[in-house]
């Protein structure tokens, strides 16, 4: 049925010269970057190339922009040593002075994430944090880590977040299941929350970009096509606003849980 | 009719994309998607934990070190400056202290020198007054023996030429008598 209706609209296509081609999701296919065949684990693929990439812009940045380890910061230096402060200040305030010894780890989630984002809104790119296998691994990724450290660091101790110990006694289990399953339900929230941001919103900028051409076929496009073109420039706006708070959202989640492993106690 | 080809496509547009669909759950991309992410993630943390975060974390502190370094010697540098003015003034006020006390040393000085002066001016003013007083007493009194001497020959001539007998004692203390009253 479905291949039915795909002959259809590349024959109708073919009949009027050149159609509207809506593939929003094409986006997020993954490649190989080298020849032909199927995608092993090893083989480098566009989320490989893209990922180096966030690497490479990592490093940049924090290694050969601090470089000079200058009194006065050049911009690179400058942009380092914000975004040190940004986080640190992140770390510190929400899981408090203990927690600035997983700093470079909470630092690792940002700096991904964020350039991830940022180098996914180039035209043509292809966004890592848009793929839930992705998010799935950093989400649970962190659960599994702060699960294991909120044992190690307080034992026993580390199940009084679940229970209430100044609510009502008749109501403290039933406080303590509906804990324990927003306790299970964190990561799944922490993961599909980035990877829906990113993945709608560009989404939405392909689909305004397959209008945009409407303006050759039909005489709507006179209307159709400024409007479609206005509405990616407002959305891309939007985006690379989603880009940075989706990595900030993530971040102080990380450290909220982070407190909770650190310091379980209500 | 272009627009109801137009909705077609769109509808044709659609099926395809759903028929494709979400690459995001295509499960045969999850194990290489994993396996990259992992490298990826261990490369940052390295570069991270290793070289940039101690390297910008020593440049900021070193430069909290230096702006609160520069603080203190801008503060140490306050209090110098406060203590040579407060020093300048103490200065200031012993050289005038020390001036008026010349001012009126010499004073005292060129007041002595001047009474000494007057005083020794008035004795000699006094002296001379005396010595002229005494003179002009001397003068005074040669001037009236000289009139008594003139009154008396005048009085003896006047009475002789009058023909009278002229007895000096008489005359004398007749022109006595007369100088007196």
């Amino acid at each position: 049925m479905t291949d039915v209706a795909t002959e259809e609209a590349v024959e109708h296509g073919a009949e009027q010269g050149a159609g509207l081609a809506f593939h929003p999701l094409d986006q997020f296919k993954i490649t190989r970057l080298f020849g032909e065949g199927p995608i092993e684990w090893y083989t480098p693929t566009n989320a490989t190339l893209w990922m180096a990439l966030a690497v490479v812009a990592i490093i940049v940045i924090f290694v050969f922009g601090s470089k000079g380890r200058a009194l006065i910061p050049s911009r690179l230096q400058s942009i380092g040593e914000m975004a040190y402060g940004f986080v640190y200040k992140m770390v510190e305030d929400v899981a408090g002075h203990d927690g600035a010894k997983f700093f470079p780890l909470i630092m690792t989630l940002f700096l991904f994430i964020l350039s991830a984002n940022m180098l996914g809104l180039l035209p043509g790119s292809f966004t890592p944090t848009s793929h839930i296998a992705v998010t799935a691994i950093l989400g649970f990724g962190f659960f599994i880590f702060v699960t294991l450290l909120g044992f190690a660091k307080n034992g026993a101790h580390f199940l009084g977040l679940f229970w209430m110990s100044d609510a009502p006694l008749i109501l403290r289990p039933i406080i303590a299941v509906i804990e324990v399953i927003s306790y299970f339900v964190r990561p799944v929230s922490h993961s599909i929350r980035l990877a829906g941001n990113i993945m709608a919103g560009h989404a939405v900028m392909k689909v305004f970009a397959a209008f945009a051409p409407l303006v050759l076929m039909s005489a709507i496009g006179y209307v159709v096509t400024p409007v479609s073109i206005l509405a990616i420039t407002a959305i891309y706006a939007l985006e690379v606003l989603v880009a940075f708070i989706q990595a900030y959202v993530f971040t102080i989640l990380a450290c909220v849980y982070l407190k909770d492993a650190l310091h379980p106690g209500h | 009719m272009t627009t109801e080809t137009t909705v077609t496509e769109v509808a044709h547009g659609a099926a395809e994309a759903s028929g494709a669909g979400m690459p995001q759950l295509d499960f045969s991309t999850f194990p290489n998607q994993i396996f990259w992410l992992l490298v990826t993630l261990v490369v940052i943390y390295f570069v991270l934990s290793r070289v940039a975060l101690p390297r910008i974390g020593s440049v900021l502190a070193e430069r909290k070190g230096t702006i609160t370094n520069d603080l203190a010697a801008a503060e140490e540098l306050k209090q110098k400056a406060v203590g040579a003015e407060k020093a300048y003034n103490d200065a200031l006020v012993s050289a005038r202290a020390e001036a008026s006390k010349i001012v009126a040393a010499a004073k005292a000085d060129i007041q002595k020198d001047l009474d000494k002066a007057l005083a020794k001016a008035d004795a000699e003013i006094a002296a001379k007054a005396a010595e002229s007083e005494k003179r002009i007493a001397e003068i005074r009194a040669g001037a009236m023996e000289a009139v008594t001497e003139v009154a008396k020959d005048t009085a003896k001539e006047l009475v002789t030429a009058l023909g009278g007998q002229t007895d000096a004692r008489t005359v004398t203390a007749a022109v006595t008598a007369a100088l007196k009253g």
